[in-house]
């Protein structure tokens, strides 16, 4: 089963203000203990929204709306990829892992299952998102 | 938290733990039997007080302190009765005080090592493959015996008499705890990798109608020679294995088809092989091949199959690689598989010049 641990955004992540040395050792020491675990498949952080856009739908009209965006807890800002054997195994790794924000100021995670294709009703688009390669597979 | 979700929590904390508190608790009782035991026991404390007290915050030093303070008992208890036997009196007590010391020091070190000398302890020669196999799931993989059992479709009493009979010879060959040095490294390395592919290999052969616990093994023997990978950064060959394997397993959504059926190399739908493995497969094989010297049988092997991972068709498959790669590993490691697949590899080469 694969799990993402995603970490949200904050003012200062926003701000693309790197994060201090401790938090980076904290964020590495974490990060050493699940390859030495085994179980990291993925990570990566995201770059502020302001270098980002969106694009809104209505019916087939589409509008982009170019970054930075408010609300800093809904936005990614990066996120951890991993391999486990039950969702209490990724339940207590998600536990572990240190306050993504800076100087102990609030941070918030949030811990999604990945669908893999196996898990949709077989149909005709779903076989031809397959032969994209790019879903998950146990 | 429910019962059932301290259960699962208890159960997921040991996955995590547990072979770096056996490894901890070997170094310092020197007997592995031992250790298992105090780790068993640290974890029945578990399953009693954490589901009235909660998780704690630090389960893996939790476990290990409650393991360690039995270990101690064990080590006054002897202490005393060598006392009546020998009424050796103060001295033994002060050799006591200078071994708890030396306890809490040991304690603190490095895990890391301590790991890497379970593996290879685990791996020992001196045992069966069969009792590597089930002593390094059992101690590294954190599986119970009855799921052991059920993988490799044998009864439960037999994996546990394996363990036990190769926990004895251990400790009747006086196998010392350490990390092979030196020359001894390379042929003790091999017998790692040689059980880690095995349980691969154990799970890829499985089909599916199998048990779940089977195909899992695959996932399992990933995570252990990651581990492996990351204890022995410096040998071509892990990575080399880490390679093939990521890859093989790529393959793992397409080589059943669905009504069940075995789907061979060619007939396989791409679009269904997992590319995050095959990226993380690459990386590996690069790994490996950057370390230099002469490439190591795991590491054609793997080169071999990162030569089909890359090719979107069968018909963009590079044969003149994969034909020199039969070449080489024809040269370390002969064998008819080899040589049959050399031959194959041949002829569509010469099929499609």
């Amino acid at each position: 089963m694969r799990y993402m641990i995603i970490v949200k955004g904050s003012r200062d992540s926003e701000a693309g203000v790197m994060p201090e040395e401790k938090l980076i050792a904290a964020m590495t020491t974490y990060h050493e203990e699940l390859v030495k675990s085994g179980v990291l498949l993925d990570v990566s952080g995201l770059q502020p929204s302001s270098k980002g856009w969106r694009i809104k739908y209505s019916g087939g009209k589409r509008t982009v709306i170019d970054g930075p965006f408010t609300e800093a807890k809904e936005l990614v800002a990066g996120y951890t990829l991993i391999q486990v054997k039950s969702k209490e195994e990724a339940m207590e790794w998600a536990r572990r892992y240190p306050n993504p924000a800076a100087d102990g100021k609030e941070g918030e995670i949030e811990v999604r299952q990945l669908f893999e294709l196996d898990d949709l009703p077989p149909s005709e688009a779903v076989e031809r998102f397959r032969k994209l390669g790019v879903g998950g597979k146990e | 938290m429910t019962a059932s979700d301290t259960r699962g929590a208890i159960d997921a904390v040991w996955r995590i733990e547990s072979a770096r508190l056996i490894a901890g608790l070997t170094r310092i009782v020197r007997d592995l039997g031992l250790a298992e035991d105090l780790a068993q026991d640290a974890l029945v404390a578990a399953l009693e007080q954490w589901p009235e007290a909660g998780v704690p915050d630090n389960p893996g030093a939790w476990l290990m302190a409650v393991a360690k303070r039995r270990a101690i008992d064990q080590l006054r208890r002897r202490t005393l009765l060598e006392r009546k036997h020998e009424e050796l009196g103060r001295e033994l007590e002060a050799q006591r005080e200078m071994a708890e010391a030396d306890f809490h020091a040991a304690i603190d070190d490095d895990v890391g090592d301590d790991l890497l000398r379970l593996v290879f302890t685990a791996c020992h020669p001196v045992l069966s493959a069969e009792a590597r196999v089930a002593l390094t799931l059992r101690l590294l993989g954190g599986l119970t015996t009855e799921e052991i059992a059920r993988a490799f479709l044998v009864p439960e009493p037999t994996v546990a008499q394996r363990i036990v009979r190769a926990k004895r010879t251990l400790a009747e060959a006086r196998v010392p705890f350490e990390v092979p040095r030196g020359e001894e490294l390379a042929a003790r390395l091999s017998s790692v990798l040689e059980v880690i592919y095995l349980i691969f290999n154990e799970g890829y052969t499985a089909t599916a109608g199998d048990d779940w616990v089977r195909p899992a093994l695959c996932q399992e023997a990933l995570r252990l020679g990651r581990i492996v990978a990351g204890l022995v950064v410096k040998e071509p060959e892990v990575h080399g294995l880490v390679a093939l394997m990521e890859i093989q397993a790529s393959r793992l959504g397409a080589r059943i088809g669905p009504s069940g059926e075995p789907v061979l190399l060619f007939d396989q739908d791409r679009g269904r092989w997992d590319q995050l493995l095959i990226r993380r497969g690459l990386a590996a094989l690069e790994r490996a091949e950057k370390l230099g010297g002469t490439l190591g049988p795991y590491t054609l092997q793997a080169a071999i199959a990162a030569c089909h991972a890359r090719a979107h068709t069968p018909a963009e498959t590079d044969w003149e690689r994969i034909v020199a790669l039969y070449d080489a590993l024809a040269q370390i490691a002969p064998s008819p598989v080899v040589e049959l697949n050399r031959g194959v590899a041949v002829a569509i080469l010469g099929a499609v010049a």
